[in-house]
């Protein structure tokens, strides 16, 4: 098994190392470097000074070595707005996108699987075939007009729940949390549901598709043969088959939770990372958006590497294989 | 169908046919069994309207939005089924700037269509000759080939534009490229899988055989065989491709305000939300929900039909 | 035999609904097998063995269906039983054994949970016994160090220790009658000799009824106690082991008995059947088999009735061959 994650870490480091040159590349060769690190409204003088100090009259090689130098010490430039360091801004927001999106996860999960396993245990029945027909909904909604709609219809026309904002928050191991709020619950409650559809609508399918194929294996069939109950094929058997494809979608839908956040973020003026790039790049913010990049990377190769070892836990053949080899 | 020797036998249907000529090509059957769902027949319908509608905007719309001269500030936020002072009427309303509603949608579909099938068509002959030759070829170029896709695959779409937009600005032509540049790894990941089982069948090898050119092997005989998953693959990218740019548009960095596609017209609509003026940005948007919803039920059926698990 | 027999399947009919039309999978089948007994079904592919197979222990799925006949177990008439009943005698009275060993156990479940699951389903016992009897059980069928290989996943056995450990299982709770579906016909034959013996052993030892399906005759001649011969959907020719195989009455019995290759004279050409298995959507009117066979006419045209030409034999035929018999 360490062999495993070993092979996966050098991977995610490799990854990693080519996002950082692709970033720079995109900052320092594409684009203008001056237009893009230095503040806009700053005088010659402060221009060339701000020149010598970030390097830019040196070698490219040396530039980048400077640039990889600082990202390890945690150095990704100021924020042109907010006057502070790009990385800690990203940090700060880090939880409050991090909520968003596990909420949304687990709403999918726990909506979408029950959904998609009875859907396929009953294909013909009026309640699954309305099911899929709204899955289909589920995905083909751009989520921001849903979220708009949303919105519409709760906020403003019934007024049950707040439409913007993230509500009181509490301490929990040092980071501040909205579900510990009734008021954070609520503020949490409208874009998590947002987020959640298309994924939803996902595992519904993928639920439904993996019931199905098992469904009709030998090995079904065998158990049935042996007298076992009903309910313990459904939750023992069959569960533990579809939840190994499941696990893997999700896993790497996770990252695409975190990056579509942006949307819902914007809509619902959800204070997360999301929020914070949308805005960076209206108001060309780049060290802003530099420091965004370098940290979605390293967060989704970091997911990436943790579906893998979930996988390897989940399936037995996997995880065997590669004891032996 | 075994047919028995026995003269008391039952009438064989599909004996019957071959004898009377209606021969079952791969076509004919691939038409008849996407009929029989009826879902997928009326979206397909509603798809015809909807690119009818975007063809020939100009034509049939009633009014001509981007017109400045027949816009009027007077005419602004009118609920739908109102009449303006000059007596034209708005079917679904008007928006903030007193365009009407319904045009603004005509054109907007027009654009949304237009940009969502461009850079599915484009990004379908790249990927697709990539992945083409990436299973041909094998080796190291396929190793290659198949770790830039997988890397670019794993970066979800929407950040892959973010970034892509914010190095190269606005403008129809950047978001064009941009959507290429998402999604031509799918069509690359899709086609090199059928490629691959397909390169191994003895007509690939009696095509080298004969000394045909590469180029001719792959793209006049491996190419057309790929084609069923390729078509489904597509056909759900494009309305991917169609909502990913409403959601850049809506974003704000998407496409410029002189062509407004659907994504634009709500994120205008945004701002009157909170004073229950809903119809600037539902119409729009059932729009985008209609053209989405139709192209992914007909792309459903496709797949059910062409899946070869589920040929007998 | 005295006294009730384990099964006694009278008239069993099983069909399957297709779009094109119903397939008479099982079409009049009746045969009893009695406590201990050993009864070889044999058919070609399609013949319709397995699903009467399925059809005794009510696993017959959509858009098959009984259609008519009884399945009495144990004097019971368990065709249309509710549910709950045949989830009581199944794995627990009646127990099925699978042709694929490789498909037959959940790939992701630990074998001792598969079989801990199963002496829990019908006992109220405590785990620990249920694992005991379990590793009682696999070492009887001969795995060894059943204790340790328990633990492991169905993928990490081969093949023959995979059927092992389905016949394990069918055995755990000292069932009535065994159906076992072609149960060696993946395995190879050194394993199958072991397993027929250990077969024939146990049903003599504990009175457990057992039904070989199979499509080799040669499987069930070391085995069995009397034979069924089916063919499209129904029991052509019945009766014991030895006087079937020296004395086959009905013409498809003498053609399977003759393209044995072991029969043949060398240098001759192999005895084949002329001809298909008709299409179980549309059987001629009559006999099943009369277009294939040397001794067909116009009465074969009929339909054919069980008869018994020979004592302890019966067949359905209108041409019985009993003189080439004798």
């Amino acid at each position: 098994m360490s062999v495993f994650i070993i092979r996966r870490l050098m991977q995610s480091i490799l990854v990693v190392w080519i996002m950082s040159l692709i970033v720079f590349v995109g900052v320092n060769i594409v684009g203008d470097p001056v237009d893009m690190l230095i503040n806009p409204e700053a005088d010659q003088a402060e221009i060339e000074r701000f020149i010598r100090d970030l390097g830019l009259d040196r070698p490219l090689h040396e530039q980048y070595w400077f640039f990889v130098l600082n990202a390890l010490k945690g150095d990704l430039g100021n924020s042109f707005i907010f006057n502070e360091p790009a990385l800690k801004l990203i940090i700060q927001r880090i939880p409050a996108t991090f909520e968003l999106a596990i909420s949304a996860l687990l709403m999918a999960v726990v909506i979408g699987i029950p959904l998609g396993v009875y859907a396929g245990l009953k294909p013909d029945t009026r309640t699954s075939k309305t099911i899929m027909a709204t899955s289909i909904l589920g995905f083909s909604l751009p989520t921001f007009w849903v979220g708009l709609m949303m919105i519409m219809v709760f906020a403003v026309m019934l007024g049950w729940l707040p439409s913007f904002g993230r509500g009181e928050t509490e301490l929990l191991l040092g980071i501040e949390f909205s579900f510990l709020t009734m008021d954070g619950l609520a503020h949490l409650l409208l874009p998590a549901i947002n987020l959640s559809l298309f994924k939803m609508s996902l595992v519904i399918r993928l639920a439904r598709a993996g019931t199905r194929e098992v469904v009709h294996q030998d090995y079904i069939k065998f158990a049935r043969a042996k007298g076992i109950s009903q309910n313990r094929i459904i939750f023992v058997h069959l569960m533990k088959n579809i939840l190994i494809p499941v696990v893997t979608v999700l896993g790497l839908e996770f990252g695409g939770l975190i990056a579509f956040s942006v949307v819902t973020e914007t809509v619902f003026s959800w204070p997360g990372m999301g929020k914070l790039i949308i805005d960076a790049l209206h108001n060309l913010d780049r060290p802003v958006v530099v420091a965004y990049l370098m940290i979605i990377v390293l967060i989704f190769v970091v997911i990436n590497l943790v579906v893998d070892v979930l996988y390897s836990i989940l399936d037995p053949r996997v995880r065997l294989q590669d004891l032996k080899g | 169908m075994n047919e028995t020797a026995s003269e008391t036998v039952t009438i064989d249907p599909v004996a019957i046919d071959s004898v009377v000529g209606l021969a079952e090509t791969p076509f004919r059957r691939f038409i008849s069994d996407f009929i029989e769902s009826r879902v997928a027949v009326g979206s397909l319908f509603v798809l015809g309207v909807i690119i009818f509608i975007a063809l020939f905007a100009p034509i049939i719309s009633p009014t001509n939005p981007y017109d400045l001269a027949s816009v009027s500030i007077l005419d602004s936020k009118l609920p739908p089924g109102s009449q303006s002072l000059s007596g034209v009427n708005y079917l679904l309303g008007t928006d903030g700037a007193g365009r009407g509603l319904l045009s603004s949608i005509f054109y907007g579909l027009r654009i949304s269509l237009g940009v969502g099938v461009m850079s599915t068509l484009i990004a379908l002959c790249i990927g697709a000759s990539v992945g083409l030759v990436a299973a041909y070829y094998g080796g190291r170029t396929d190793t290659v080939i198949m770790r830039i896709v997988d890397i670019q695959l794993s970066f979800p779409a929407i950040l892959v534009a973010l970034v892509l937009l914010a190095v190269l600005g606005k403008g129809i032509d950047k978001i064009i490229i941009a959507l290429v540049i998402v999604q031509w790894a799918y069509y690359a990941r899709t086609v090199r899988a059928s490629a691959l089982v397909e390169r191994n069948k003895e007509y690939v090898e009696a095509a080298k055989c004969l000394a045909l050119g590469d180029k001719r092997i792959l793209f006049r005989h491996l190419l057309p065989n790929c084609m069923p998953p390729l078509i489904v693959v597509a056909t759900v990218q494009t309305a991917h491709a169609i909502s990913l740019e409403a959601t850049l548009s809506f974003l704000g960095v998407g496409l410029p305000i002189t062509e407004p596609s659907l994504g634009l017209l709500i994120a205008n609509g945004f701002e009157y939300m909170l004073s229950e003026k809903y119809w600037i940005s539902f119409f729009p948007g059932v729009a985008l929900l209609i053209t989405i919803v139709s192209i992914n039920l007909v792309g459903d059926q496709l797949r059910d039909v062409l899946n070869p698990r589920l040929q007998k | 035999m005295t006294g009730t027999p384990t099964l006694a399947v009278e008239n069993l009919e099983t069909h399957f609904f297709t779009k094109a039309g119903a397939a008479k999978a099982v079409d009049g089948v009746s045969f009893t097998v009695a406590k201990g007994e050993i009864m070889g079904l044999v058919g070609e592919s399609g013949s319709g063995k397995t699903v009467t197979g399925f059809s005794i222990i009510g696993l017959v799925d959509p858009p098959g269906e009984i259609v008519g006949g009884k399945v009495l177990f144990k004097g019971e008439d368990i065709v249309g039983a509710p549910e709950k009943r045949m989830q009581k005698l199944r794995g627990d009275r009646i127990a099925m054994i699978f042709q694929d060993p490789m498909m037959t156990l959940n790939p992701v479940l630990r074998i001792d949970t598969q079989m801990i699951e199963t002496v829990l389903a019908h006992e109220d016992v405590n785990k620990e016994t249920a694992r005991q009897r379990s590793r009682d059980v696999l070492a009887q069928v001969g795995i060894p160090a059943a204790e340790e290989r328990m633990k492991a996943y169905p993928h990490q056995f081969s093949g023959g220790m995979r059927q092992r450990v389905a016949i394990a299982i069918a055995l755990l709770n000292k069932p009535d009658l065994i159906i076992a579906d072609e149960p060696t016909t993946a395995l190879d034959v050194t394993i199958q000799g072991q397993i027929l013996y250990e077969a024939q052993k146990l049903c003599r030892e504990t009175g457990t009824a057992l039904i070989w399906i199979t499509h080799d005759l040669a499987v069930v001649a070391g085995v069995a106690d009397k034979i069924s011969v089916m063919y499209a959907g129904r029991v052509v020719e019945q009766g014991g082991l030895n006087e079937v195989l020296d004395h086959p009455v009905h013409p498809y019995t003498i053609g399977l008995l003759g393209s044995v290759p072991g029969h043949n004279t060398r240098g001759h050409k192999l005895h084949q059947i002329q001809g298909m298995a008709p299409s179980l959507l549309s059987l001629p009117k009559g006999c099943a088999f009369q277009s294939r066979c040397q001794f067909a006419d116009g009465e074969c045209d009929q339909t054919q009735e069980i008869s018994a030409p020979v004592p302890g034999r019966t067949v359905r035929c209108c041409h019985p061959q009993v003189e080439a018999a004798e």
